[in-house]
């Protein structure tokens, strides 16, 4: 990545000085964790931990990140993520298969998104009202499904959700002397799939390209010849499948369906596009910023705990100062650069 | 001509036909269903004091701080053209100082509650004025800006009160949240009757109504017509700041105790949709206060209703949902441009064919 931006002659597009941003403050972020707070941070297992437990908040930001591009929002994404994972829960316990499972997981994540993308951009409904009303649905239908937690009890799925991709060279040697290999999850293996594959769709196929068309500018956009209103249906179809996708990668990771799985996970979820470099109004943004976005904010959160500040407000409390920090710094940045455009 | 038959109207009501056809359609609905539903009695409280009570009363009572909230997002949503998505989180921190204030003195009495709601209205002020400056100063989107404030603020609230929830015991405090001794209705209704006149008072003696429409329609032109854009902007958050420590010490006067999680949780989204079904556009400009008002009231009267229909409390969202994907549907400006041109279709028909029978007769 950096030398490609070395070899670049003409400055940085919006896009990817906030990418470079965020980039270089969560490497930042990392070393002064390890120099300030000591050996635990320098273990690839650190990292890997991280993937693991956000495997599935990854996927839900990249497919966030399509939307905010697209000039929408969607906050339904965490509660689809939930309804997937107790559907899902609920038909493997009734002896399912597990590839149905799969395709039950895609298709409501593209459900939602075929009915949000009609309302908004068909009917011209504003964004948040339908993402809203799609995310009280999917809680309320949730908690219909059933309002116990539900634990997995299929042996086949079971065998894969315990699979590992351990990495031997990678591990640490562990205080009473035995060898702890490095273990990846599968559904990190999804995520950096969907990472790399909403990558290519925004970088490089037509789609992705008139996506920041139409977040940048509507109206130049339709002027370009542009259907405007397909290109926003296909981004929320884009947010509801991978939703869906992650709604399996939590059943993966956790095993169990819950009411209030993935509580707060669209906020979360908004929170690592913004740090990452996506801005609301549409037309900015990286998913490779928002994979990185994801880990500042986990890093954040474990940095805190690390340092002994075991009361349960710390946490949120410094997640919104990171968040503040990052909001002005981008508005700061963006600001000096539109001001230099114009002189 | 043609645009007056393109666009579907009822009267004059314009944008306040769609709260008011939800909410008749939900009183009809209910009067089918159960004839008594809007029976109101008198019966006596704990205390002794005769008070309304009905289905009605609980509507009104229960949309109280919806209808405070939504009044002042309906000022910040006018102005800046975005929500503040962080009013429960900040209802929290209001609430919190208020029950802190009340500890912290020896004994309750009226005074130190006006002290203490004015302290919570302070800091509310404060944490308005913080998202005010992020949105007017650093021009940052308004949900982006109060996102911040929605990650942690319940987080400060928890610490405010210590990791404790305290419950707060008193006449005063429990006259606030239900009834005062010899009035049969319910103060939290007086108290947002007193908004809504306030709100009143405010736009008729002050250019305040002009100024935030014409800052959202287009701030740049409000500018250069000599209106300070961002002072109307963070004077709009501000006043939505005083409307979130009243609803904040409601909610914790109507429970007698402050409880960081749960008070007044998931109101941001319900006072959005309230403003939303009030037919004011989330993008900024015209706004009808009215409008948003009834849209409380039409939210709250859907949540009772189906917790009459014994839906579970967990599960009135699902139902919500739906109602409200049929409410934006009728309203959205596409169905609503179809039905036009299908009714002028059918008037023209009927015209061709009366001119028809005209000449052949």
């Amino acid at each position: 990545m950096k030398t490609l931006f070395l070899k670049r002659k003409e400055p940085l597009n919006d896009t990817q000085l906030l990418m470079t941003i965020t980039i270089a403050i969560f490497f930042i972020m990392y070393i002064l964790a390890i120099f300030l707070l000591g050996g635990g941070f320098l273990h690839p297992q650190q990292i890997f931990d991280m993937l693991n437990d956000n495997a599935s908040l990854i996927i839900v930001a990249c497919g966030l990140s399509v939307v905010m591009i697209g000039g929408g929002i969607d906050i339904s994404v965490g509660a689809v993520t939930s309804l997937v994972v107790m559907s899902c829960v609920l038909y493997l316990n009734k002896g399912g298969n597990i590839f149905v499972s799969l395709l039950i997981a895609l298709g409501i994540g593209l459900a939602f998104g075929l009915v949000q993308g009609f309302l908004v951009s068909y009917l011209e409904i504003q964004p948040f009202i339908v993402t809203l009303a799609g995310m009280f649905f999917a809680r309320g239908m949730t908690t219909i499904l059933s309002v116990n937690p539900q634990k997995v009890s299929h042996e086949a799925f079971n065998d894969i959700r315990e699979k590992r991709i351990v990495i031997s060279w990678l591990g640490y040697t562990a205080n009473n002397g035995a060898r702890v290999p490095a273990r990846i999850e599968l559904g990190v293996v999804i995520a950096v799939v969907c990472v790399i594959l909403v990558w290519i769709l925004l970088k490089f196929l037509r789609l992705g390209r008139n996506i920041y068309a139409i977040g940048g500018n509507q109206q130049s956009a339709l002027m370009l010849g542009i259907n405007v209103k397909r290109t926003r249906f296909l981004s929320y179809i884009v947010s509801g499948l991978l939703s869906g996708i992650a709604g399996y990668v939590f059943m993966m990771h956790t095993g169990a369906g819950n009411a209030t799985n993935a509580a707060g996970m669209e906020m979360n979820a908004i929170a690592a596009a913004i740090i990452g470099g996506t801005l609301l109004t549409g037309g900015v943004g990286n998913v490779i910023g928002t994979f990185f976005g994801t880990l500042s904010l986990t890093t954040i959160k474990k940095i805190v705990v690390s340092s002994g500040l075991n009361a349960p407000w710390w946490q949120s409390i410094t997640t919104g100062g990171m968040l503040c920090f990052f909001i002005l710094l981008q508005s700061v940045v963006l600001g000096r650069r539109s001001k230099k455009k114009q002189t | 001509m043609k645009k007056k038959d393109g666009k579907f109207s009822l009267g004059s009501l314009g944008q306040l036909t769609i709260p008011l056809i939800a909410i008749a359609l939900l009183v009809v609905f209910n009067l089918i269903r159960d004839p008594g539903f809007f029976s109101i009695g008198i019966s006596h409280n704990s205390n002794g004091n005769a008070v309304l009570s009905g289905n009605i009363i609980s509507i009104i009572n229960g949309a109280s701080e919806l209808a405070i909230l939504a009044m002042g997002m309906t000022l910040v949503t006018a102005a800046c053209g975005g929500q503040d998505i962080s009013v429960g989180a900040a209802a929290a921190i209001a609430g919190s100082v208020f029950v802190k204030v009340l500890k912290s003195g020896s004994g309750i009495s009226g005074g130190t509650v006006i002290l203490a709601f004015l302290c919570s209205c302070i800091v509310a002020m404060l944490f308005g004025c913080f998202n005010g400056t992020l949105v007017a100063v650093f021009k940052i989107q308004p949900m982006i800006a109060t996102l911040i404030l929605y990650t942690c603020g319940r987080s400060i609230a928890y610490w405010i009160n210590g990791g404790a929830t305290p419950t707060v015991t008193s006449s005063i405090v429990n006259g606030i949240g239900s009834f005062i001794p010899g009035i049969p209705i319910p103060t939290p209704v007086i108290i947002v009757v007193v908004m809504a006149l306030l709100f009143k008072l405010l736009f008729h003696f002050t250019a305040l109504r002009l100024f935030t429409q014409s800052v959202g329609i287009n701030g740049s032109a409000a500018r250069l017509n000599g209106i300070d854009a961002r002072f109307i902007k963070l004077l709009s958050f501000i006043i939505l700041g005083v409307c979130v420590s009243v609803s904040g010490c409601i909610g914790v006067s109507r429970l007698g105790l402050i409880n960081h999680e749960t008070l007044l949780l998931d109101i941001e989204m319900d006072t959005i949709l309230a403003v939303a079904i009030g037919g004011n556009s989330l993008g900024g400009g015209k706004f009808k206060l009215s409008g948003s008002i009834i849209g409380a009231y039409v939210i709250q009267t859907l949540t009772i209703t189906l917790y009459a229909m014994k839906v579970s409390s967990t599960d009135v969202k699902a139902y919500k949902a739906i109602v409200i994907i049929l409410l934006v549907v009728i309203g959205s400006p596409v169905i609503k441009e179809r039905f036009g041109r299908w009714i002028s279709h059918l008037r023209q028909r009927r015209v061709k064919v009366s001119a028809k029978g005209a000449e052949e007769g």
